[in-house]
């Protein structure tokens, strides 16, 4: 398969994925977690019969807080989103959850067994109260939050700048035809589709399935940056070496022929390292258990796209400059 | 070729060492090396306070941080927990320095009281009053109605502000107290500064008002008698026997020198936290089995040796993790089982280099594998540079959990490479040996080919 033959249609197809990445990324939005917003979530299993949303929700208007969202979690528990919770309300909260239960199996089960039940007992880290049991308890300031939006986007910038200044350095001394800048603008350019991609996935799933932008998602970001980068390099790496062999040859092959053969040589490699990460990745998604489930999903993306973009997009992108460059 | 041979076999030897190594000190569950795991993995809480300094004169404020962490660790000691951690951390993204505590605890039972034990403490300070004593304002705070008043407004700091942080120690005494006789009170003993302190207040104001107050409510409003030279206080206020008691207490384990609050906060049940660490596990055992059987039936007996340095590669993680230690969580187990993708991906590279080297017909197979070598030398350099500059970008700018990231994978990177350039190199050339022969072709080439090609390219 030419890549650098179809050029045109393979940079066409990036352009479109581009531009569908951002419209989905703005029509639907991101939603960002407590992280960024501050905030708390609760996460809590009950032990029989899990009561409605509904019921979960007029539970959670009756210890007086509101702005919440319930989502069910697992076969018996929900996670309960809401603003910031003092430890007062908190206890509140798991009370008013903890009788919800025991109320509902109370009326077919015998009253004194629902008496029983509402003494809280902890053991082991957790707090139950009644029927209710707290599995997990996250809760950030406003202050810690606006931290933490800060220094995920610093992250991000510099991870990129370091990317773009690394590459440019490492091909300092391939200027010819094209200078080693372009390389580091190029490798950019597939970095940012990189990440889009999984971005205006998330965006979706922000929709469909509530996922919320947290810490996890930006460093999963951040890895893709990094291993897609490795993948860019892989490829630029052979380009510099065949350009170096081409010269000597003084065989004059043209600089489409030699980034269509620096692809064509180094895509077994792009496809293998990746596969053997997908696999990998795909056993954490698959059974890593529901805290990395979204952080793997969004690497699986970012995997595949990563792949995808070195070989059809920062390629074909070196030539289509190099081809305006003759004609400007 | 002898001496490569026998390099390989001290390597494998050497593994196995460090395979027992690993083994052995996590079997044993008293050993001075276990993994160390996050608290998202093995249940507690993660509590981050901010202590509000803008009281304090910049150049107190290290000093206050430090004895301010002094006493929240007596107070987390207190609570029985294993190995719990109090550190200060400085913030100043924002323009503004923040300053922190991080408390962790490990498997705490209660987490609710193990909050009130740590914050609940008193900030003891006094506070001279402004004004005639005869203010009418003042008329509002008696017995009865002292907690809905507001009389700090009346008083003003010390300079320097004498806290509860000069406090050495306290006991409580019986009878001293004026006009009731059996009523307790509170002595306190100063250290060195806060005595002088006490010494030039009361030398200075003698006559006027000095209100104690505890977390931010009088609760003793004595008139300064005469100078105090002595480094010591009485507080009487009304206390009951028990409240008296407490107060001590407190004041002894030690009274804040600046007030906190809780900013953000962390709480994972252990039974979570032990699934998350189980499945994590699972899904790196079973990746990690596929990853293998992938290597072997495309690359083959490279795909073997790729196996084998990929295996110690594990073991050396394992056994960093545990010297240095490293602290695993879910994101850091999340970041070590995205540098076993990787680890293999110099392995590739060199493979598939010396796939290209085989097609060279004069030249044995020691350079056909070292050739292979040096070729993909660049692209592997380059590409572990570009990932351990994210690595060392998301340490440094990061917070615990991408730090938690970071690590793993910063040193999944460096060590998978090294693995592979010293460890892949060594098996390579032991397993290549000289001659060239239909076997060796047929081995080494990876993919859904046959030694056809060696035909081809011997003739």
């Amino acid at each position: 398969m030419n890549v650098i033959k179809y050029k045109n249609i393979f940079l066409t197809i990036g352009g479109l994925i581009l531009v569908a990445a951002i419209a989905l990324v703005s029509i639907f939005g991101l939603s960002f977690g407590i992280d960024f917003t501050g905030g708390s979530i609760l996460e809590v299993s009950f032990s029989g019969e899990r009561p409605s949303i509904t019921a979960t929700e007029a539970a959670l208007n009756r210890s007086g807080i509101e702005g919440t969202s319930v989502r069910p979690t697992g076969e018996d528990g929900y996670i309960i989103r809401s603003p910031f919770l003092e430890e007062g309300r908190r206890t509140q909260v798991l009370e008013e959850l903890g009788s919800l239960n025991s109320a509902a199996t109370s009326s077919s089960a015998t009253s004194t067994e629902s008496v029983a039940t509402t003494s809280a007992t902890t053991s082991q880290g957790v707090t139950t109260i009644g029927s209710v049991t707290e599995e997990r308890f996250a809760s950030i300031g406003p202050t810690v939050g606006s931290e933490l939006t800060r220094s995920a986007i610093y992250g991000i910038i510099a991870v990129i700048l370091g990317i773009i200044l690394f590459v440019s350095f490492a091909f300092r001394k391939v200027s010819e035809p094209i200078s080693s800048w372009m390389y580091g603008s190029v490798a950019i350019v597939a970095l940012i589709h990189d990440i889009l991609v999984p971005t205006a996935v998330f965006a979706v799933l922000g929709v469909t399935i509530g996922a919320q932008v947290d810490l996890l998602f930006v460093t999963a970001l951040l890895a893709i940056l990094g291993f897609s980068v490795n993948d860019t390099i892989v490829v630029f790496d052979r380009i510099r070496e065949n350009l170096h062999e081409s010269y000597e040859r003084a065989d004059g092959e043209s600089f489409a022929d030699t980034v269509g053969k620096s692809v064509t040589q180094t895509y077994a490699r792009s496809i293998n390292t990746s596969l053997t990460t997908l696999i990998v990745l795909l056993c954490l998604y698959l059974i890593g258990g529901q805290s990395t489930e979204l952080f793997s999903l969004t690497l699986l993306v970012g995997v595949i796209v990563g792949t995808y973009s070195s070989i059809f997009i920062a390629s074909p992108l070196l030539v289509q400059i190099r081809q305006w460059q003759k004609e400007g | 070729m002898t001496k490569t041979r026998i390099i390989a076999v001290l390597i494998l030897i050497a593994s196995l060492g460090l395979g027992f190594f690993v083994y052995s000190t996590e079997a044993n569950p008293d050993s001075n090396y276990p993994l160390k795991y996050g608290l998202d993995l093995s249940g507690g809480a993660h509590l981050v306070y901010e202590a509000d300094v803008s009281e304090i004169d910049s150049s107190q404020i290290d000093p206050a941080m430090s004895s301010l962490r002094d006493i929240i660790e007596q107070r987390v000691n207190a609570l029985g927990v294993s190995e719990p951690l109090v550190q200060v951390e400085e913030t100043s993204i924002t323009g503004t320095t923040r300053h922190r505590l991080i408390v962790e605890l490990p498997g705490v039972q209660d987490v609710a009281e193990a909050k009130r034990q740590i914050g609940e403490a008193p900030l003891l300070e006094f506070r001279l009053q402004t004004g005639s004593a005869n203010d009418p304002t003042n008329q509002v705070f008696d017995s009865s109605t002292t907690s809905t008043s507001s009389p700090a407004a009346n008083y003003e700091a010390t300079e320097p502000r004498l806290t509860g942080r000069f406090v050495e120690s306290a006991q409580v005494q019986f009878g001293s107290g004026q006009g009731v006789s059996n009523e307790p009170v509170v002595l306190l003993k100063f250290d060195d500064e806060g005595g002088q302190i006490f010494a030039n207040i009361t030398q200075e104001h003698t006559g006027e008002v000095l209100g104690v107050f505890l977390d931010g409510e009088l609760i003793s409003n004595p008139v300064i008698q005469t100078a105090i030279t002595g480094g010591t206080a009485q507080i009487s206020g009304n206390f009951s026997t028990d409240e008296a008691l407490a107060l001590r207490d407190q004041l002894n384990l030690g009274a804040l020198p600046v007030p906190i609050d809780i900013v953000s906060e962390q709480t994972v049940g252990a039974s979570l936290g032990q699934a998350v660490k189980e499945q994590g596990i699972e899904a790196g055992i079973i990746g990690l089995i596929i990853v293998s059987i992938f290597l072997l039936l495309w690359y083959r007996l490279p795909g073997l040796v790729a196996v084998g340095a990929l295996a110690i590669y594990i073991l050396l993680m394992l056994a960093i993790f545990k010297l240095i230690p490293v602290t695993l969580t879910a994101a850091g187990i999340a970041g070590f089982i995205l540098s076993i993708g990787m680890a293999v991906d110099a392995n590739v590279l060199i493979f598939e280099r010396i796939k290209e080297e085989l097609s060279n017909p004069n030249a044995s197979m020691q350079e056909v594998v070292k050739e292979g070598f040096s070729r993909a030398w660049p692209s592997i350099r380059d590409a572990n540079i570009s990932s351990l500059i994210t690595a060392v970008i998301l340490f440094y700018i990061g917070t615990t959990l991408t730090q938690g990231f970071a690590v793993t994978f910063g040193l999944g990177v460096l060590v998978s490479m090294l693995t592979a350039i010293t460890i892949s190199r060594t098996f390579l050339l032991a397993v290549g040996g000289k001659e060239r022969t239909k076997l060796k072709h047929t081995l080494f080439a990876p993919g859904l080919r046959s030694g056809k090609e060696f035909n081809e390219h011997t003739e």
